[in-house]
């Protein structure tokens, strides 16, 4: 794998506004790389300087090794797909498509041959001679992608492509743009806030807040062992409860909201100090009256149970705090064997399934 | 059911009241649109009234004026000076106009606020102001009065017109467009007239066409101004001092038609851009 994109101590200060901070970013060939965020953390701003909109204030940009913190947007070799598609409304679909060939010079067949090989590749060969305005939101978005890919850039910037499409077509074009990006094999740096947008496409996700990194990873590092409590909050949801790390009879026990529960064995290592704790709700599970005694039990009362059909998320009211559950409703737990609300319930959460996190806990 | 019932009362109460009030709406506006276009409706009846006298009721029908009008070499002269100075005024300030606009939309500098406020000032000045401080500019530097420096003192005050019009135009524009023209490649050359210009195009008409019309019968800047030639509202003027002749009112006549073509073209050119949009 080589580097493609090296961005180092990026900074872009609005005025008294910090927007992005300091941030350093290596990027693979062929990658497909998502920064996610909340609004306002800045995503648009550091990949508008990847794409030359936006001078930065501190930091360089090197793409394939050279210097392009100074070369204008028309003269690097990335393309971007607008959150608004920016499609000219003044010219047809295919002569959109065209434009960053027809600029360049490129003799008109050629123009129009590859335009239409674009469009092919989007699906949208058949629309030509439309004008955007006659399109879908949809069909749009495939403009867009078409024309910022017709080039063959080497970096293909995305952002919130999808974020104006409604729920059903949104999951569509996610699985269409994996697909696009295994077809074409170029680079793809996506913005968006949506984390199930995130976790479906990338390969990498950079986690942002307040202009800087928080973590990145692949979405199965991010979901499994977050490392970051901010992290474990923002991607899927967590339990999270701070304790002090106390060794008893050899093993470390922590305290989640009063009650004891035996932490991994590496937890040790802090043994003394208070830390950030956290578990995720499908990894706990829900210990049928008084049978056995199981270790590591949380017992509380039932105070809502949410049920969507092949699960059900059960709000546990353990005393100081709530903590939630997510049941997969099987053939043995139907939905009538859910407890009912009221009820003394037990839970249980396996040692190793507790996770020991970086203390930033989300806003 | 009771309450169904009184609620159909008001309902139909609703719906009597909105009839006068349309009424009432309709005979307002047929009293603006009389306010309008009587006057102009009098002029073009008395353009073909047969008497000279400008007395109720008219006297037959004739083509007499407009045969006179096209004797009158004067006149005629005064016409084509007047289509001169409009021309050139408005091709000059579109010229400044739009790269100006341009400018204000899109690049940053400091005193960006004030220099908007100096371009939109002129507006608020009365024409007299703009001619007379423009005549003692030119006398300064030597610049002849003539239908030249006409030209630049129509130039001058239809400026704000035009920027204002392309400005608020751009404004709607998104950004991004011109973002995505640089993305793909294009200079910022290229980027102007293959994206901004098509796309404020109606604007540019539209304000052009009004420059034209503005410039075309004024009369204060261009009193200050012009050497010896005439404008046609200044010919028009000078000959009202000895009354009102039916050759007047058949000008009159010519230019509300070519006025209304005018304005049908503008139309017709706005439609042909924004028709289909959504
Ligand atoms: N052109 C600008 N002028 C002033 N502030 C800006 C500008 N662009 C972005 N910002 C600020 O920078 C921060 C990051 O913005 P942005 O990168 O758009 O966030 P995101 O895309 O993650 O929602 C925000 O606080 C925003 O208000
Ligand atoms: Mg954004």
């Amino acid at each position: 794998m080589t580097r493609i994109i090296e961005i180092e101590n990026l900074t872009k200060v609005f005025g008294d506004v910090v927007g992005v901070d300091d941030i350093s970013l290596d990027v693979e060939e062929g990658e497909f790389i998502t920064l996610l965020g909340p609004s306002g953390c800045g995503k648009s701003t550091l990949l508008r300087m990847i794409g030359g909109f936006e001078d930065p204030t501190h930091g360089r940009i090197f793409l394939d090794g050279q210097d392009v913190t100074n070369i204008p947007a028309s003269k690097r070799a990335v393309n971007m797909v607008f959150q608004d598609y920016a499609l000219f409304p003044h010219l047809s679909v295919g002569r959109n498509v065209g434009f960053g060939l027809r600029v360049a010079g490129v003799a008109k067949r050629d123009v129009i041959e590859k335009s239409r090989e674009a469009l092919a590749l989007v699906g949208l060969e058949d629309r030509f001679d439309a004008r955007p305005h006659m399109l879908s939101g949809g069909q749009r978005q495939r403009v867009a992608l078409a024309r910022a890919i017709v080039r063959r850039p080497r970096v293909l910037l995305l952002d919130e492509p999808l974020s104006a499409l409604d729920a059903n077509l949104r999951e569509q074009m996610q699985v269409e743009l994996k697909h696009l990006h295994t077809k074409v094999g170029l680079t793809f740096i996506l913005v968006t806030h949506d984390q199930t947008e995130a976790l479906t496409m990338s390969d990498r996700v950079v986690v942002m807040r307040n202009g800087r990194i928080v973590e990145s990873g692949s979405p199965q590092e991010l979901y499994e062992s977050p490392k970051t409590g901010y992290v474990a909050g923002f991607i899927g949801s967590t339990n999270l409860f701070r304790s002090r790390v106390e060794i008893v009879c050899g093993a470390p026990m922590i305290n989640c909201f009063g009650q004891s529960l035996i932490a991994p064995a590496a937890v040790a290592s802090i043994s003394g100090q208070e830390a950030l704790f956290g578990f995720r709700p499908e990894k706990a599970s829900l210990v049928s009256g008084g049978k056995g005694k199981q270790t590591n039990t949380l017992r509380g009362s039932l105070a809502e149970v949410l049920y969507h059909g092949q699960s059900a998320r059960l709000v546990v009211d353990l005393g100081p705090d709530r903590v939630v559950i997510d049941l997969q409703i099987t053939d043995v737990i139907g939905a009538s064997g859910l407890p009912q609300v009221g009820d003394a319930v037990a839970l249980s959460i396996e040692s190793h399934k507790i996770m020991l996190l970086q203390d930033e806990v989300a806003a | 059911m009771t309450m169904a019932s009184s609620n159909t009362d008001r309902r139909s109460r609703q719906v009597s009241l909105a009839a006068a009030e349309r009424w009432s709406w309709l005979f307002g506006i047929t009293l603006i649109l009389g306010f309008l276009y009587l006057p102009i409706g009098v002029l073009v009846a008395y353009s073909f009234n047969a008497s000279r006298s400008l007395t109720w009721p008219m006297s037959g029908l004739t083509f007499e004026w407009y045969l006179k009008l096209a004797s009158n070499d004067q006149l005629i002269q005064a016409f084509y000076n007047s289509v001169y100075v409009a021309v050139c005024a408005t091709a000059l300030t579109l010229m400044i106009g739009v790269p100006a606009a341009i400018t204000l939309d899109r690049i940053d500098f400091p005193g960006k606020g004030l220099f908007r406020k100096l371009i939109l000032l002129p507006i608020a000045l009365p024409g007299i102001i703009t001619g007379i401080s423009m005549l003692i500019l030119f006398r300064a530097i030597g610049f002849n009065l003539s239908l030249e420096a006409v030209i630049v003192g129509h130039a001058t005050a239809l400026l704000a017109v035009v920027v204002t019009q392309v400005f608020a135009r751009l404004q709607r524009l998104p950004q991004s467009l011109q973002e995505a023209s640089a993305d793909l490649g294009a200079s910022g050359f290229q980027t102007f007239f293959l994206v901004t210009l098509p796309n404020i195009r109606t604007a540019v008409i539209g304000a052009g066409m009004l420059a034209f019309t503005l410039s075309f019968d004024e009369i204060p800047v261009t009193f200050f101004l012009t050497g010896r030639d005439n404008t046609l509202p200044m010919y028009i003027w000078s000959t009202m001092r000895r009354g009102i002749t039916p050759e007047i009112n058949a000008i009159g006549t010519l230019i509300v038609v070519v006025s209304i073509v005018l304005i049908f073209m503008s139309v017709l050119l706005l439609r042909e851009k924004s028709g289909p949009k959504e």
